[in-house]
């Protein structure tokens, strides 16, 4: 008795630990994600380190992001489709002074660089200049700094591009990923949704012991299995599928995505909403069928209405575990970040772009930040996802 | 008066349980016969034969002969099923409205049964509704869910809903354990009324309830039947030791 006196007290403030703690950590990740997705907005979509400058004459103080990415990639050539004076835009970057001055006109370290591109500037008042900031910063005279507009939470949901290492600015529009991760969601629900409550409803009102014995925990199992096998297996199959059967250039597409997504998403789909199936009290079926109703009657109007919230819990939870693929995805889908996306084009998803991309953005940078915020964006989904189950959850207790 | 039920010699088995032995009983039309027993007697079991309710359980056996109309309703084809359970209405022993509105729970019995027509629809809906005393107390609500009205009205909606599909014979399986003792009254009121129209066979666990509603009484033991007489006979003099022993309370 005595000896229980001193252990309770110790095992209860362990648990109480180990739950503060847990805790703790969740909220941790949450900090660090927003922390470093939410500091992406209000930076520069310029190189980091890098200054853009237009001569002083020029009546254009500031450009988008996508106007510069234009320029660099010769789709605009003129001022005068940024709303400046009809003159060639002449792109002056750290590649064409090595053919307009001579190193011994730049200087041993670059310390004649500012009058260079102050003479380069005044000869050619069209040009669009790109240098460090280090070296130019407050030095020249006849160039001016041009205003870059800041990426803000309003550009990186609506822009269309995602083009996250492009130079001298990079284009961060998430609209082409959050439109790829939905359209391949939804259609993996599409699928899942049907097949999935018919199997739970076989399983839970028509399959005979035995073979509901078999079947379960064969579907069970397939949640078990990891998801790069899925992605091996949509890979191999699926992929050649959807390629001969549309007869298209290539299997990696968003049907192929979605067909893979909804074979993951139905074990969780069939074993939440057989278990809603199950709460049907016996009491009510007896009843239904007590009035002349049919099994299938019974099914239709008594136990699928009775299991609705169930079922929409378990859609919602498909849904979650379809936005959230990561693995799948990315080896299936083709990666391509293309507007607007349609079923049979390569798309690509929220996860499989902070998958593909994490890896080649420098620590800290940009880029790094942009995927980050990729990041907040997929746990705001998420949660609400989340939300909504136990808001139908609770709907199903009351 | 003509016997409306009768069962010759029935045997059931729930695998290797012997639920119900032989059980001989002839029940006259527009009567109430109340089954009276201790738990797991056969009386719920014998209750459940006469709209084959129990073959929705896996590894029932049953023998004999169960004769509705002279009809031996085992002998039916199973597509003729759904029709002997339009002609059988049950009362459960928890009120089991259906997830939908108070209208609706009442219609289902005969949308389920093929009959669309909306009109004839209403007036059987405030007909039954009528006839089980839940008319005037829903009447302006029968759009609602059926779960917002309380135990004892669900109860005469489950009772109205069975009326609905107007079948000859009523099976109530202890239809007012789970209530309070003013609803389970009106219940009780309710199946005082009904008995003019249809045969009801009453599953109870309460003896006076029994003495007060029932034509007949059957007290049942061990699977076995052991008396079947009149309910006033079964209660002042019956003629087997066991009744008597069960209904002073002795045993049970």
């Amino acid at each position: 008795m005595r000896i229980r006196r001193f252990t309770e007290p110790i095992f209860e403030s362990l648990i109480k630990i180990c739950g503060y703690s847990s805790g703790f950590v969740v909220l941790l990740i949450i900090v660090f994600l927003f922390k470093e997705g939410i500091s992406f907005f209000g930076s520069s979509p310029v190189e980091e380190g890098f200054t853009m400058y237009v001569h002083s004459n020029n009546p254009v103080k500031d450009l988008s992001a996508a106007q510069i990415k234009d320029v660099f990639d010769q789709k605009i050539t003129n001022w005068e489709a940024l709303g400046g004076t009809d003159q060639p835009i002449e792109r002056f970057s750290l590649d064409e002074l090595g053919e307009a001055f001579t190193e011994e006109q730049l200087g041993k370290d670059f310390e004649f660089l500012p009058k260079c591109i102050d003479s380069y500037m005044d000869s050619l008042p069209g040009s669009l200049a790109f240098f460090p900031s280090a070296q130019t910063d407050g030095k020249l005279k006849s160039a001016i700094p041009i205003k870059i507009d800041k990426i803000t939470v309003g550009k990186f949901l609506a822009d269309t591009e995602w083009f996250p290492t492009s130079r001298p600015a990079a284009r961060m529009g998430v609209m082409p990923l959050l439109l790829g991760t939905l359209l391949v969601s939804f259609f993996a629900i599409i699928i899942a949704l049907p097949l999935g409550l018919a199997a739970s409803i076989y399983l839970a009102e028509i399959a005979d012991e035995r073979v509901r014995k078999f079947l379960k925990p064969v579907i069970e199992l397939l949640a078990g299995i990891p998801s790069v096998v899925y992605g091996f297996f949509g890979l191999v199959v699926i992929v050649p599928f959807v390629q001969s059967a549309f007869d298209l250039p290539v299997g990696e597409t968003a049907l192929a995505g979605s067909i893979v997504l909804a074979i993951m998403a139905l074990p969780t789909i069939i074993t939440v909403s057989e278990d809603a199936l199950r709460t049907t009290p016996r009491a009510m079926k007896e009843a239904s069928l007590a009035l002349g109703a049919s099994q299938w009657q019974t099914i239709r109007k008594v136990v699928v209405p009775y299991a609705s919230s169930g079922i929409t819990a378990a859609a919602i939870l498909g849904i979650g575990r379809a936005i959230g693929e990561t693995m799948a995805a990315l080896m299936v889908t083709g990666n391509s970040a293309i507007m607007p996306p349609t079923l049979l084009q390569p798309v690509r998803t929220i996860p499989a772009t902070i998958a593909a991309e994490l890896g080649e953005a420098p620590f800290g940078g940009l880029h790094f930040q942009a995927l980050f915020a990729l990041g907040c964006l997929l746990f705001i989904i998420t949660l609400i996802i989340n939300l909504m189950v136990e808001r139908v959850s609770a709907k199903r207790i009351n | 008066m003509a016997n409306k039920l009768e069962t010759i010699d029935v045997n059931l088995h729930y695998g290797d349980f012997h639920a119900l032995k032989g059980i001989g009983l002839a029940i006259p039309d527009h009567s109430v016969t109340a089954l009276i027993g201790p738990s797991g007697c056969g009386k719920s079991t014998y209750l459940r034969l006469f709209n084959r309710m129990n073959d929705l359980i896996p590894d029932v056996k049953i023998t004999g002969k169960v004769l509705m109309d002279g009809e031996d309703i085992y002998q039916i084809k199973s597509s003729k099923i759904d029709h002997l359970r339009r002609t059988v209405g049950m009362v459960f022993q928890k009120p089991n409205p259906f997830p939908k509105s108070i209208f609706e729970n009442v219609a289902y019995g005969l949308r389920v049964n093929g009959i669309s027509d909306n009109s004839f629809i209403e007036n059987q809906v405030e007909k039954t509704l009528r006839q089980a005393a839940l008319w005037e107390e829903v009447k302006d609500k029968l759009k609602k869910s059926a779960f917002e009205l309380s135990g004892g009205q669900q109860q005469r909606l489950c009772i109205a809903r069975a009326l609905a599909i107007e079948p000859t014979v009523i099976l109530m399986d202890e239809p007012a354990s789970a209530l309070d003792p003013i609803s389970t009254g009106k219940i009780e009121d309710l199946i005082f009324q009904l008995k003019d129209q249809f045969t009801i066979i009453i599953v109870t666990h309460n003896m006076q309830q029994a003495g007060r509603v029932s034509d007949y009484t059957g007290f049942f033991y061990l699977g076995h039947l052991i008396e079947f007489d009149k309910t006033k006979k079964i209660f002042t003099n019956p003629s087997k030791q066991e009744t008597e022993n069960y209904i002073t309370g002795r045993f049970g």
